[in-house]
């Protein structure tokens, strides 16, 4: 069955799907529809609140996570700079949860249009400390569907923060969706048993959530232990799609709604005889660095041409995993200008010529 | 009568129940403990520093078990027997 | 004979690394005490704060959880929304409660959450090295007050619980002391009292405990709980507050 909803519904429909019991939030634009919608939808043995800031969301959702629900909090990039302290506290006491950034523009309160000028602050971890979140950048409303679902189930998996990243376009814009036929229940067991959370010690020793290690050398024994889980998911959880890459001489680097103005452009440019591919990293950390290092890539030698709705943020992730060997273009608007379909044509023309 | 134990390694030495002892049986130790502090030190009669009688096992004692020392112990230094 | 003290099982039978004469002993006991007197501890959810008692689920023998600077009582709405019939309450400073946290001890007793929180006003940030909080009394030195608390350059002590009481959703707040051997018994029942309205589901209750800070304040352990009883339970009034 499909269901016409904005990306921002489908986001709050991914999560309930998905088990998502606890909500807290606090009005921003442009996220308002999935606060919204998680007031009407939450089931009934779920809990929303309406926090008093988004400091207040966020430890909310520590506190829920760490009482062992599958918890969510979103909002939009000057909100999401103020839930970075709780963020870090919940990466330090290996908390699962989700955040949703529907990116608008930046520095200081910006406006109100679609960036992805928080790029740096989502794949840096953000907060304070040594720690990364998953980082998940769907370039359509389904995707954000189903990578919420997912981002979910990563969250248990490896008891880390899931961000999902999208901007005011993705946020806004209706498509249909499919909605899988899972029923909540089934999800539920899908959830792993959670035996570090807070539920009351009867019957066992009780269970501690923190983040704070005085005794010398504890603190340094526990960052090499999430050093290590970072490793694995390095490994196992890198996501990518890649387009034309096969014969591409230019290959064009964007994610989430800018990859999608990124494909418009690539079929133009091929119908005119170009040969362009696109390379659009869905998780964006991890980087999918070997999509960049796949031998039929490096042997060919194509330039990269990478177009964000910021100044240069991915584009550093990209030359890191070129490592040199090929060139590296850039293209990018901010600030609520977003790269036209025929400003990356004329790009990529000038790279070729 | 009951009688006060106690825990002299753990004492910190911040001598509220010396304060707060109707009887004035518990006084501040000349010894040191493990942490190198003067303890609090409970006497079974009279002022331990002016010829008061040092606990021994089965004693009676001047204690009238009121609990007071227990009460005030920041650290869960001191049990009482009665 | 048999022991009319002893350690109970919420309680774990450790030193803690509090300095000598500090409140934090007494009230960790008390809290422990109460869980245990009400036969809760296996449903029991403490929030420890950031300040001196950040560890106090070293010492306490239930489930608990860290909560960032301020952020208590967010946290504990969570916990106990997600699992309403457990008893949770945080342990939070002036700082935590009245500073950082404003905000959400505002909001969480608004809303009138199921919780009991546990207030320790000792004056002063202890674990930082005793600079102003927001109940520091007017002339009190501390290390970011050096002549004194001054009206002008630092506002008056705030008193959190007199402003709290005029929500709907407060059902109890009392403030109590730790000066003396009765006021520490009166301290229990009140923490009792904040325990049992949660069990009663009759919303959000609070007990401020004037705490003594011997290290901060200067003075010596008994020389403290002094100053409690003849200054600073002047400026904030023990007893029934709603």
């Amino acid at each position: 069955m499909k269901i016409l909803l904005s990306g921002n519904e489908a986001i709050a429909q991914g999560a309930i799907q998905a088990g998502c019991s606890f909500y807290a939030g606090y009005p921003i634009t442009p996220q308002n529809e999935i606060i919204a919608y998680m007031a009407k939808h939450m089931p009934k043995k779920g809990v929303f609140i309406q926090a008093e800031s988004e400091l207040a969301a966020i430890n909310m959702v520590y506190g829920a996570s760490a009482a062992g629900v599958r918890a969510m909090t979103s909002s939009s990039s000057p909100g999401i700079s103020l839930k970075q302290e709780g963020i870090s506290y919940i990466a330090g006491a290996q908390l699962p949860a989700v955040i949703v950034n529907i990116m608008r523009g930046g520095p200081g309160l910006g406006n109100i249009a679609p960036a992805q000028s928080d790029y740096f602050q989502a794949t840096r971890g953000g907060g304070h400390g040594d720690y990364h979140l998953i980082v998940l950048a769907p370039a359509c409303v389904q995707e954000a569907y189903d990578l919420t679902q997912t981002g979910f189930d990563l969250a248990d998996k490896y008891r880390i923060p899931v961000m999902i990243l999208g901007d005011g376009i993705l946020g806004q814009m209706m498509e249909p969706v499919e909605i899988r036929r899972q029923k909540t229940e089934n999800r539920k067991q899908k959830q792993p048993i959670k035996p570090w959370a807070l539920t009351g010690c009867k019957g066992r020793k009780p269970n501690i959530v923190k983040s704070f290690f005085l005794r010398e050398g504890a603190l340094e024994e526990f960052n090499l232990k999430l050093q290590k889980n970072y490793e694995i998911i390095r490994q196992k959880e890198a996501r990518f799609e890649g387009l034309f890459l096969s014969d591409a001489k230019v290959i064009l680097v964007a994610y989430g709604t800018m990859a999608r103005i990124a494909k418009s452009a690539i079929f133009e440019l091929r119908k005119e005889g170009y040969k362009i591919g696109l390379i659009r990293p869905i998780s964006l950390w991890p980087f999918p660095v070997n999509a960049f290092r796949h031998p039929s890539i490096v042997n060919r030698h194509p330039s990269f041409l990478v177009i964000e709705m910021s100044y240069g943020q991915m584009l550093e992730d990209v030359r890191l995993a070129v490592g040199g060997r090929q060139q590296v273009e850039f293209f990018g608007r901010s600030g609520g200008g977003v790269p036209t379909e025929g400003q990356i044509m004329n790009k990529v023309k000038k790279i070729l010529s | 009568m009951a009688k006060i134990i106690i825990n002299q390694d753990r004492c910190k030495g911040c001598f509220l129940c010396v304060n707060f002892c109707p009887k004035g049986l518990i006084k501040k130790s000349v010894k040191l403990n493990k942490q190198g502090l003067n303890f609090a030190e409970f006497s079974r009669r009279g002022n331990l520093n002016k010829g008061g009688i040092p606990p021994k096992a089965g004693d009676l004692t001047d204690c009238i078990g009121c609990m007071q020392c227990v009460v005030i112990c920041p650290d869960c230094c001191i049990e009482v027997d009665k | 004979m048999k022991k009319t003290f002893k350690h109970c099982q919420s309680l774990y039978d450790l030193p803690t690394h509090y300095c000598p004469g500090c409140g934090h002993g007494i009230a960790h006991r008390l809290v422990a005490e109460v869980v245990q007197e009400l036969g809760i501890r296996e449903k029991t959810i403490g929030i420890a704060p950031v300040g001196c008692a950040v560890v106090a689920y070293d010492y306490w023998n239930f489930d608990c959880s860290e909560a960032a600077h301020g952020r208590a009582l967010a946290v504990a709405t969570a916990i106990k929304r997600v699992h309403p019939r457990n008893i949770v309450f945080t342990y939070q400073g002036d700082g935590d409660l009245a500073a950082i946290g404003t905000n959400e001890t505002i909001h969480a007793a608004n809303r009138g959450e199921n919780l009991s929180v546990v207030f320790i006003n000792n004056a002063v940030y202890g674990m930082t090295g005793g600079q102003l909080a927001p109940t520091t009394l007017l002339g009190q030195k501390t290390s970011t007050s050096i002549e004194g608390r001054e009206k002008k350059a630092h506002g008056y002590p705030l008193k959190i619980s007199e402003m709290l009481a005029l929500l709907p959703g407060v059902c109890y707040i009392e403030r109590v002391s730790l000066h003396s051997p009765p006021e520490v018994l009166k301290a229990k029942r009140a923490i009792k009292q904040a325990f049992e309205n949660q069990i009663h589901n009759l919303g959000f209750s609070l007990v401020e405990i004037l705490s003594p800070c011997p290290t901060y304040w200067g003075l010596a352990p008994k020389e403290s709980l002094d100053w409690i009883r003849d200054v600073m339970q002047k400026e904030f009034p023990l007893g029934r507050i709603k």
